[in-house]
């Protein structure tokens, strides 16, 4: 095999970036935002490169690289990426530079630390959608859990040490479950093949021979993990405290990425590793994700707390894309990948918003606001581009994604019954009451607190983080052509390899 | 020039773009005012050429696919942005076009001034954008991106003045109501599509009205797709049970009213019905659903307009009434008679809509009809041309309206039964008198304003499309006079959309024969009711308003009943909206999630706080206790290995 190194300069340069943000000196903080920034940008241009190299007609796992790691226990460093990781790793790459670009005036406090932690959390989000080793896998799952945790709780609201806390308690626990399962098949590997391996590929071909109950036990480990991390009704309540109180660019990449590793670890282990029993209890997983839809929706409909309520949005948004993947259609999963990219780019825009307008007043309630239509237009049609997003209107992203998920599960043949989606469906109401609510409060009517008169409009560096969000909204609204062409084969591999071992019409 | 029907599209588009864009740097209205007309007179005439090309076509050929580029290509999924042209495309784009065009002509000197100028004429641009791509799409997807795009366009023109108290509530309220009751109606469309999708295996017209002619389908699966598409249908066109966003519309601009709320948007749900005949055809028993609904929105709504006092709100109901009989046509499988009614409402009902806006223009801003009185003196083109447009929609015979609503009573009686036909004949005496009643209390009598009103005539920038639509008004009707009349030249209208429907007529149970003899009879009897009507109004509300008085003082509880629309609007917030608000909040947000799914969090984590404040005595700080512990756990996990070999 021949191998490309371009995965792993993609994963050396935000880390090597983050090594040597600590050579800098911590009061020279212009300096570091620009390393910082420029870092971002270049591993933006690695992934872009990668992008280029990609073959899109193929399904298999591309860009291979691979070495023994640690020889006594067979773990090998095995990065590469099949259409989806790449999606997913375009996103982060992506939305890191805006992220941090964002920051520069909002982050005053320790920015060297800062910028690190945020450098070294992309390491961690890239090695997870580019590793194929279960090991390595698990690494970079952890290492992205203690950046988090800081930005969380050092540069986060009032309750940050609480929130921080509990997300880092539910995650672990998560993580625990899934590294007590990988040790199970590694060694399970070593009694099936004749030696201990933790390589994806390998493993995906022995796993499904595993006894039916154990190997449901096996699925569980990874998918509480997983699930903690999507959120999933009813694991989702450490997400609300960690978006409210996280910074900006935390609730960003949180919302944006990191949540995606969750969905992205249900599609690429337990569908694949498991697909007995993906298939077996997808119904009552679905059931799960469609109560997280409407419950997400109707717990943010009730929020008085502008980021709360797009945290809460997440939780219905997270749950259509669940559902998707469960249904196990060609179009509902090729709805949830791209779903999961909708919201890293909706919701992203809405935390960034909702931060730019609290770094003027320092407010999030609501009722605090009103009217202010008349004074920031350009917030308001932002707003209201990023909320519509969110809705699911025809012609922006978030309807590709919601409408692939709905079509393919109503006709799903492993959940076989139209109640998941009409129940899901009414989702799409929901979403347009608590986003339009919220809009009506905050941006209409009569300017309701004299303290708002003087706010100002966004300005051009705003301008210039959200146009590319913008532009990629609209482009997935209209020719999603160019995004489904990466992913499609993949996907199609995927439930062709769940068919082998399940009768399945997708 | 059906090639490129997709510049129907563009033009409006563009005009949004460049207005919405760069409209607040332009600030000149005439320059805005004329971008945001010219594109939509663009895509007028680029839509007649198109029809004049049509009609050189056989008719069997009149249905042309013009393909724009591939949007959703997924699985078995292929949906592309493409634009279907065929007679029933082709009517309502000129339909959409042309009066469009004329409203935005209108707007220019009923919006002038207005600080948002530049924005309401973008918006307005958007809207003939989606709106053409809910007509032209070739599939449902396409149709659904116009559908829920002039649901948006509905709701920023409702809301377009922001700022402002609007009856109990605001403005953005009613903008608010707007959307979200259209979203349940979208709702049903969704299911709608995924359901014909999983039938059909396709989203496009061509292949599922195909199999839908020909595959052995269930009449429960038809049934199914039926009423899913037709729940849509009732948010979309407000019919009961989610008519009650729309007299709440009348918050937005009376340029707007006219549009969209009376004009085009609302008759999308019509419209696709008629698109979709077939399926409807093939679900017998949702046609009856479609045609009793209609037919009890017809009825209901006249009723609440008898007694409004806005004039805005009268028009409304009156448009939810109309709205009614075209869904009355359709459900008797009449559906080019509800198309021809879509067409000559347009006519007449926007013609109302901006004379009316004429009225509160030079009224400043004053929507009762209790303090007009007399205008025909100050406001003679006004005046005139609204009285045309009464009349049209009153039913007197020769008029637009006389000929389509005609149209519909006699098919809901030949196709349907004589009740259908006695309530649609009652609903016509309630509209005659209600409009009637309108005119009576705005133009003749006595002058009920103070001094400080000093009414005058519209520029001409308004009067000429009012008068242009009032010619339409009368004259519109003739392409469509029955064959009755016509003789051997028979419909044209009908004539005209026939390919469109000949799957659907096929698939329908065919009456029994009757007479041009009941045909005149019914005729006769409903303009007879019509013109009673009409002279009673006149009478009552010019000359003896103590009879009304006394009627309504007489009939106090019926008279509260339907004055506060039959309490639908409380009864809806009662029954739905406060219980899901209240158990979100009280339950599921404040007990469900902070009280017992953290509570079990939180529990967990005072539980290991606990315990291993008692595992913690384990952690001794002595090295050989730990080395023992290692070896034992060491031992554990070879044992257990080996017994797993």
């Amino acid at each position: 095999m021949k191998t490309n190194l371009i995965l792993t300069y993609l994963l050396l340069a935000p880390f090597i970036g983050s090594i040597l943000t600590l050579f800098f000196k911590g009061t020279n903080e212009k300096a570091i935002k620009w390393f910082g920034l420029i870092v971002s940008l270049i591993t933006f241009a690695i992934s872009l490169i990668a992008y280029s190299q990609f073959n899109q007609k193929s399904g298999e796992f591309q860009l291979i690289n691979q070495f023994v790691w640690i020889k006594s226990l067979n773990v090998t460093y095995t990065v590469g990426i099949d259409g989806i990781s790449l999606l997913l790793i375009l996103l982060t790459t992506f939305l890191t530079p805006l992220t941090l670009f964002s920051t520069w005036k909002s982050i005053k406090m320790n920015v060297k630390m800062f910028t690190f932690s945020m450098l070294f959390l992309e390491t961690g989000m890239l090695g997870v959608f580019a590793s194929l080793d279960l090991f390595l896998f698990y690494i970079f799952w952890e290492a992205m859990l203690i950046p988090m945790y800081f930005i969380i709780g050092v540069w986060g609201g009032e309750q940050r040490i609480y929130a921080s806390v509990k997300f880092f308690i539910y995650t672990m626990f998560g993580s625990l479950l899934m590294l007590v399962a990988i040790i199970w098949l590694a060694s399970n590997a070593s009694s099936q093949l004749g030696y201990f391996t933790t390589n994806f590929i390998e493993l995906s071909k022995i796993s499904p021979n595993i006894v039916q109950n154990v190997q449901a036990l096996l699925f569980f480990a990874f998918f509480i993990s997983f699930a903690i991390k999507v959120p999933l009704f009813p694991l989702h309540t450490w997400l609300p405290d960690a978006h409210v109180q996280a910074p900006t660019a935390g609730s960003v990449i949180l919302a944006g990425v990191l949540l995606k590793m969750g969905t992205y670890g249900i599609l690429r282990f337990c569908l694949t590793l498991f697909p007995q029993s993906s298939v077996r209890f997808a119904p009552f997983i679905s059931v799960l994700a469609v109560i997280g839809i409407i419950y997400g929706a109707l717990v943010a409909m009730v929020q008085t707390d502008m980021k709360k309520l797009v945290a809460y949005s997440s939780v219905s948004h997270l749950g259509f894309v669940v559902l998707g993947l469960f249904a196990m259609t060609t179009q509902s999963v090729q709805g949830s990948v791209i779903q999961m990219i909708n919201h890293g780019l909706s919701t992203g825009a809405l935390f960034l918003l909702v931060g730019f307008i609290y770094e003027r007043t320092h407010k999030r309630d609501i009722a605090y606001y009103g009217g202010i239509a008349k004074l920031v237009p350009l917030y308001s049609i932002a707003l209201l581009f990023a909320s519509l997003s969110s809705v699911g209107l025809p012609g922006l992203n978030g309807f590709i994604g919601e409408f692939l998920i709905l079509l393919g599960s109503f006709k799903s043949q492993v959940l076989n019954s139209w109640w998941y989606t009409i129940f899901a469906a009414s989702g799409v109401i929901f979403a347009a009451v608590y986003l339009l609510w919220m809009y009506e409060r905050v941006v209409f009517g009569p300017v309701k607190n004299q303290s708002l008169n003087g706010l100002k409009d966004l300005t051009s560096s705003e301008i210039l983080i959200l146009v590319p969000i913008f532009i990629f909204i609209v482009w997935i609204g209209v020719y999603p052509t160019t995004f489904f062409d990466m992913t499609s084969a993949s996907v199609e591999k995927i439930l062709s390899h769940i068919s082998q071992f399940h009768n399945l019409i997708y | 020039m059906v090639n490129y029907i997709y510049l129907t599209v563009l033009f409006p588009l563009a005009g949004f773009l460049i207005n919405g864009i760069f409209g607040n740097r332009i600030k000149n209205e005439k320059i805005i005012g004329i971008i945001g007309s010219g594109a939509v007179g663009l895509s007028f005439l680029v839509s007649l050429f198109s029809f004049f090309q049509l009609l050189g076509m056989p008719a069997e050929e009149r249905s042309v696919i013009v393909n724009l580029f591939s949007w959703l290509n997924i699985g078995a999924l292929h949906i592309n942005f493409g634009y279907l042209v065929d007679p029933l495309s082709i009517v309502m784009s000129l339909i959409v076009t042309g009066v469009g065009f004329l409203i935005h002509v209108y707007a220019i000197g009923y919006m002038h001034g207005d600080k948002g100028f530049f924005r309401f004429f973008a918006y307005l641009n958007l809207f003939i954008f989606a709106m053409m791509n809910l007509i032209l799409g070739d599939n449902f997807v396409v149709l659904f991106l116009g559908w829920e795009g002039v649901g948006l366009c509905s709701y920023l023109l409702i809301g377009f003045w922001y700022d402002r108290k609007f009856e109990k509530g605001t403005v953005s309220q009613a903008a608010k109501k707007a959307f979200v009751v259209n979203r349940i109606g979208d709702f049903g469309f969704l299911l709608g599509m995924f359901l014909i999708f999983m039938t059909f295996d396709s989203l496009n017209f061509q292949d599922v009205f195909a199999k839908a002619a020909s595959f052995p389908v269930s009449e429960t699966t038809f049934s199914f797709i039926a009423l899913f598409l037709f729940i849509g249908a009732t948010g979309k066109s407000a019919q009961i049970p989610l008519f009650v966003w729309l007299p709440d519309a009348m918050a937005g601009p009376t340029p707007v009213s006219a549009l969209i709320h009376a004009a085009t948007m609302v008759t999308a749900g019509v419209y696709m019905v008629s698109r979709t005949a077939i399926i409807f055809a093939s679900a017998p028993v949702i046609m009856t659903v479609v045609a009793v609904v209609g037919l009890l929105t017809a009825f209901f709504a006249a009723s609440m307009g008898l007694v409004q006092n806005d004039i805005k709100k009268v028009l409304a109901y009156s448009t939810v009434s109309q709205l009614g009989y075209m869904f009355l046509a359709a459900g008797v499988g009449a559906f080019s008679a509800s198309i021809f009614h879509v067409m000559t409402h347009a006519f007449f009902k926007a013609l109302l809509f901006l004379g009316a806006g004429s009225v509160i223009h030079s009224m400043h801003e004053e929507q009762n009809i209790q303090h007009y009185g007399n205008l025909k003196k100050y406001m003679p083109r006004t005046y005139i041309t609204f009285l045309l447009a009464a009349l049209a929609i009153s039913g007197f015979p020769g008029f637009s309206g006389f000929f389509s609503k005609d149209e519909i009573l006699w098919n809901a009686f030949a196709k349907g039964n004589f009740v259908f036909w006695l309530i649609g004949a009652l609903t016509a005496v309630m509209t005659a008198f209600y409009m009637f009643r309108l005119v009576s209390l705005t133009f003749f009598g006595k002058e009920r304003f103070g001094h400080e009103h000093h009414p005058h005539e519209s520029p001409a920038v308004m009067t000429v499309p009012l008068m242009i639509l009032g010619v339409l008004s009368v004259i519109g009707g003739y392409i469509g006079i029955p064959a009755i009349f016509s003789g051997e030249n028979g419909n044209k209208f009908e004539e005209f959309l026939k390919p469109v429907y000949e799957n659907a007529e096929r698939k329908m149970v065919t009456y029994g024969t009757h007479t041009h003899f009941e045909e005149i009879l019914l005729m006769a009897l409903s303009v007879a009711f019509a013109l009673t009507a009409i002279y009673f109004a006149y009478v009552i509300y010019t000359r003896r308003q103590e009879i009304a008085e006394k009627t309504s003082a007489k009939f106090k509880g019926l008279y509260t009943v339907l004055f506060n629309k039959y309490y639908i609007d409380e009864i809806y917030e009662a029954s739905v909206v406060k219980p899901i608000q209240t158990v979100s909040e009280k339950f599921l947000w404040k007990i469900a999630d902070n009280k017992i799914i953290d509570g079990v969090v939180n529990g967990t984590g005072i539980l290991i706080e606990k315990s291993s404040n008692v595992i913690r005595k384990l952690q001794t700080g002595i090295a050989q206790f730990y080395a023992v512990v290692m070896m034992v756990g060491i031992a554990v996990v070879l044992f257990w290995i080996i017994l797993s070999l």
